[in-house]
């Protein structure tokens, strides 16, 4: 350590594990490009507290700044090292799905380097573009094809610089492994290193906003790639398995002190007093600190900190009015509130045909009513961050899996110049939306200046639980017509969900410090909510989405954000449930009945949807081994019953079809998925071992959703708050077989510019209808309430007299 | 405070902290290790496991106090240098995808196959039920945990 350019852990791992003596920072630095405030180097002034270590000074006091990579610039994007090694900088996270090594895959096919020849910097403000960070699954789709373009172009610079300086034509190169060579006399070559390592590109490139940044060289054709489509295993896993990657949970810097928030006991309770004679002289105890209805205690040590923060005695006043309904109360309310003017939003509604003169008239007509609850994220390690707020600037670590709106959100609402902010994303635990709302960077952020020096916060269980943002309540009605032949005339759906100020990404007035400090969006959401995403013909349908909202929308632990594949698994739950009650209307088989929807028009959008849908369909089909035959089977009496049901969805330009198997105990209502299949078709496979994975995730969170998680609340509060109150899946209820095909349904399934669609995602909608219907193949019952647990499931066979 | 002697990872530790402290803030802010991690205070989730004389137990309710056995941490598994059968497989089978569980998944399957070498599936499933994760990343770890008998079994016949 050097004076004060003292780096802390995190930072000195990071640049050991990129293996440069110079970090980013210093390389831009020296490279020109930008200009920095004088101490803005390392991690500014982080040796400033304590431990007998310089403070800063002695550079300049002026405070860090932190101004945004340049998108145009091709050294932004990418530095090739001395030792020929490349550095790619991506404006995304990486929740565990291993997009960062699919990312570092793509671009290092580009610039003819092996896989280990390069590394990926993820989710720096002050060192990556702002790609966005992660959210809609769109790493690989959109975010990891500029990185092709950027390495294409870095190769085609590369190219140039070697035809100069070798005397031959570019056409008269090839390239590989960073070794450039002579087509006539392969003996002839120059590295890349040799080339530029550790300079400057110094090459403009254009686009009219970072994701359509580009230079002049083309990517490569499909067919040319050679590590995509390899399982090279990802980058992150061995320190995760050694304990040797530092998280944002396991930041420390010198002289930092710890912080733990006390909540309202109910929802819309108003701080009235606040007695700090119970916690002052508990050991380390250093300060409470209130703003509105916002309370936090912070302590020398962590378990301090807990401890204050419980013993903590604060007078809350209960809201006059009752902030929402019971939660057994919940789908009453739902149907019979009001609905929110101007909700519903892009994509929620469609509209064709007569569907009520095509009802009226049907020969057949089938109702029902689906039930969603809230879920939650509860994540397995609960929101966190340490902020440190040395020299007049801000630096918070964090899995905040946005960090460019955590940077600018942070600064509104500090009122700090954004330029002064630097968010450093790390790893953490799973992401799935709930860090694109990230309230604990807030928090630390704010505590940071409020005591001026490095706050650490951490949210407890019960916190987390009740207090994280919330997938949203839906309320379904469906109705639906069939001709005297079987054949699907109309589809009426309406949805209702409580959405209402569903929060943005990291909004300074929407992050829960905020709401509880008395900050209110300008205009809330109205919430916003898509029907089931489905390529079905049906001539006359009517789809539309409203939300509903409750008497509390602010300071609410009912605060709805954005949790994986918003909207997908609720509301796919719904439209093919009763998809298959059309089908066992109609006698049919689910999958030759979703078949001829699906074959009933020929138009087809650019994704070849339809096309994919059908391909997804018949490939699950038939790797589950699918015998045609309607639904119910044959209901045995044995204690256990068995079942197979289908769903199927798109989502944005992925396709996927879930069969479910699953055994029903009828003596206690236990339902364990035995065997899934998931046939998915999301273009370009880059690793699919890792692909494999993300999809095993998304159809176990799927069966977790389906039959056990559930936000419960009284008419004042959220009342499921750790493991116990609110179940998740186990290992107990892990399928026995999971069998994922990869489809690649494109009518020109060889295309040399075949696209990676998104997967992070799409797999999870499908799987509570799945499960749903494999249980009324088993038992001629039909679920339309989640969650599944025991409990329920018995009750609904003793309506059936099962 | 008072003064606390803990042996963690083969070495022997004295410090002075408050005796009900739980062992996971000591074992992480005191002693810097990154394995056993916060999840829910509650010996619930699992993410805090470290092994005490070879048992796996959870650290985030136990008293530095009473914390008086033999503890490894996920730090501490690997043997001359070399990963544990355990943790290989995880690398083998690609297992973690957030991987912030994944210490008392690992933790829990050392412990499991120390006392159980060969498992069934359903012993399995039951010796790892009480570690959450919600990554769901279930499915590998039960073909780890196989994956690694089949290692240490192979091991012991050389």
């Amino acid at each position: 350590m050097s004076g004060g350019r003292q780096v802390p852990t995190a930072l000195g791992d990071a640049l050991a594990r990129w293996g440069g003596t110079t970090s980013r920072r210093d390389f831009l630095k020296t490279s020109g490009l930008f200009v920095f405030g004088v101490s803005g180097v390392g991690v500014a002034g982080a040796g400033r507290w304590g431990f007998g270590t310089e403070p800063s000074g002695g550079e300049s006091s002026e405070p860090a700044s932190y101004p945004d990579p340049d998108f145009l610039q091709l050294d932004s994007w990418l530095v090739v090292h001395e030792d020929g090694t490349a550095t790619f900088y991506v404006g995304k996270t990486d929740g565990g799905q291993g997009t960062g090594t699919a990312t570092q895959q793509m671009m290092c096919d580009e610039l003819d380097l092996a896989f280990d020849q390069a590394r990926v910097v993820m989710g720096r403000t002050d060192m990556t573009v702002d790609q966005g960070g992660s959210g809609g699954s769109d790493a690989i789709e959109r975010d990891a094809m500029v990185g092709r373009r950027i390495a294409a172009e870095a190769r085609r610079v590369l190219l140039e610089m070697a035809s100069e300086r070798l005397g031959v034509p570019v056409e008269g190169l090839s390239v590989s492994e960073g070794v450039i060579s002579l087509r006539d006399d392969p003996a002839r070559t120059v590295t890349y290193g040799e080339l530029i390592g550790g300079g400057r590109f110094d090459v403009a490139l254009t686009g009219g906003n970072i994701n359509a940044t580009t230079g002049v060289a083309s990517i490569k054709p499909v067919q040319d790639l050679k590590l995509v489509g390899q399982s090279i295993p990802r980058y992150d896993i061995p320190g995760k398995v050694d304990a040797s990657l530092e998280w944002a949970v396991d930041v420390r810097l010198p002289g930092m002190v710890h912080a733990r928030n006390v909540r309202p006991p109910f929802a819309g309770a108003t701080l009235s007093a606040i007695d700090e004679l119970s916690v002052r002289d508990l050991p380390g105890f250093i300060r409470v600190v209130s703003e509105g209805n916002y309370v936090a205690v912070v302590c020398e040590r962590e378990e301090q900190a807990i401890e204050a923060a419980e013993r903590l005695v604060v007078e809350w006043e209960k809201p006059a009015t009752a902030p929402f309904p019971a939660s057994d109360d919940l789908f009453d309310y739902m149907r019979s509130a009001e609905r929110v003017p101007g909700s519903g939003g892009r994509g929620a509604a469609r509209a064709q045909g007569d569907p009520d003169g095509a009802l009226a008239s049907a020969a057949t007509v089938v109702e029902a009513a689906y039930d969603i609850p809230f879920h939650g994220h509860t994540a397995i390690g609960p929101a966190h961050a340490l902020a440190d707020p040395s020299d007049g600037q801000m630096t918070i670590y964090t899995n905040d899996m946005k960090p460019y709106s955590h940077r600018t959100g942070i600064a509104e609402f500090l009122g700090m110049d954004p330029e002064q902010v630097r968010v450093i994303w790390m790893d953490g635990p799973q992401l799935y939306g709930r860090t694109a709302a990230d309230d604990a960077g807030f928090e630390a952020a704010y505590l940071a200046r409020e005591l001026g020096r490095p706050v650490r916060v951490q949210w407890m269980r019960h916190e987390e639980t009740a207090w994280d943002t919330k997938g949203p309540a839906f309320a379904i009605d469906l109705r639906g017509g069939l001709d005297a032949d079987g054949n699907v005339v109309a589809l009426d759906y309406r949805g209702r969900i409580a959405n209402y100020a569903h929060v943005g990404y990291n909004q300074a007035r929407t992050v829960l410090i905020a709401q509880l400090m008395g900050f209110r969006p300008e205009r809330p959401s109205p919430g916003g909510g898509r029907g089931p995403d489905e390529m079905y013909y049906i001539p006359n349908r009517r789809q539309e989405t409203r939300a509903v909202r409750f008497p509390l929308a602010f300071e609410t632990p009912l605060r709805t954000g954005n949790l994986r594949d918003p909207n997908g698994p609720q509301t796919t739950f719904a439209g093919e449930s009763f998809i298959d009650e059309l089908a066992a209307a109609a006698g049919a088989d689910p999958v030759e009945f979703r078949l001829r929807l699906l074959r009933g028009a020929t138009d087809d959008d650019e994704a070849f949807r339809r096309a994919r849908s059908i391909a997804v369909v018949e490939a699950a089909a038939e790797a589950y081994g699918w015998d045609a035959r309607p639904s119910p089977g044959t209901v045995g009496s044995g204690r256990v019953l068995t079942g197979r049901g289908i769903a199927y969805a798109y989502r944005a330009r992925t396709t996927i079809a879930v069969i479910a198997e699953v055994e029903v105990n009828r003596e206690t209502g236990r339902v364990w998925v035995r065997r899934m299949v998931c046939a998915h078709d999301c273009g370009l496979v880059i690793n699919p071992n890792s692909l494999e994975s993300t999809i095993q995730g998304n159809l176990l969170h799927g069966i977790s959703r389906t039959l056990y998680e559930e936000v419960r609340f009284d008419g004042e509060k959220v009342t499921s708050v750790d493991w116990r109150t609110h179940p998740t899946l186990t290992h107990m209820d892990t399928p026995e077989q999971i069998d994922v095909v990869m489809v690649n349904g494109d009518p020109n399934p060889d295309r040399p510019d075949l696209r990676p669609y998104g997967a992070g995602e799409p797999s999870h909608r499908p799987v509570p209808a799945a499960i749903a219907n494999a249980i009324y193949d088993a038992t001629g019952v039909r679920m339309r309430r989640l969650p599944l647990r025991p409990e329920r499931v018995l009750e609904e066979l003793g309506y059936a007299g099962l | 405070m008072s003064e606390i002697t803990l042996r963690v990872n083969g070495e022997t530790h004295t410090l002075d902290v408050d005796p009900s402290t739980p062992l996971l803030y000591v074992l992480r802010n005191d002693l810097g290790l990154r394995g056993p991690r916060f999840g829910c205070g509650l010996a619930q989730c699992g993410t805090c496991t470290v092994l005490m004389d070879g048992r796996a137990i959870r650290s985030c309710n136990r008293p530095v106090s009473r914390s008086t056995g033999e503890i490894t941490t996920l730090e501490g598994l690997p043997e001359n240098g070399e990963l544990h059968p355990v943790q290989q497989a995880w690398i083998d089978e690609q297992v973690p995808q957030c991987g912030y569980c994944q210490n008392g998944q690992i933790l829990t399957a050392a412990a499991l196959l120390s006392y159980s070498p060969n498992p069934s599936d359903d012993e399995i499933r039951e010796g790892m039920n009480r570690v959450l994760c919600r990554c769901m990343t279930y499915y590998r770890i039960q073909s780890a945990v196989k994956r690694a008998a089949e290692a240490m079994a192979e091991g012991e016949d050389r």
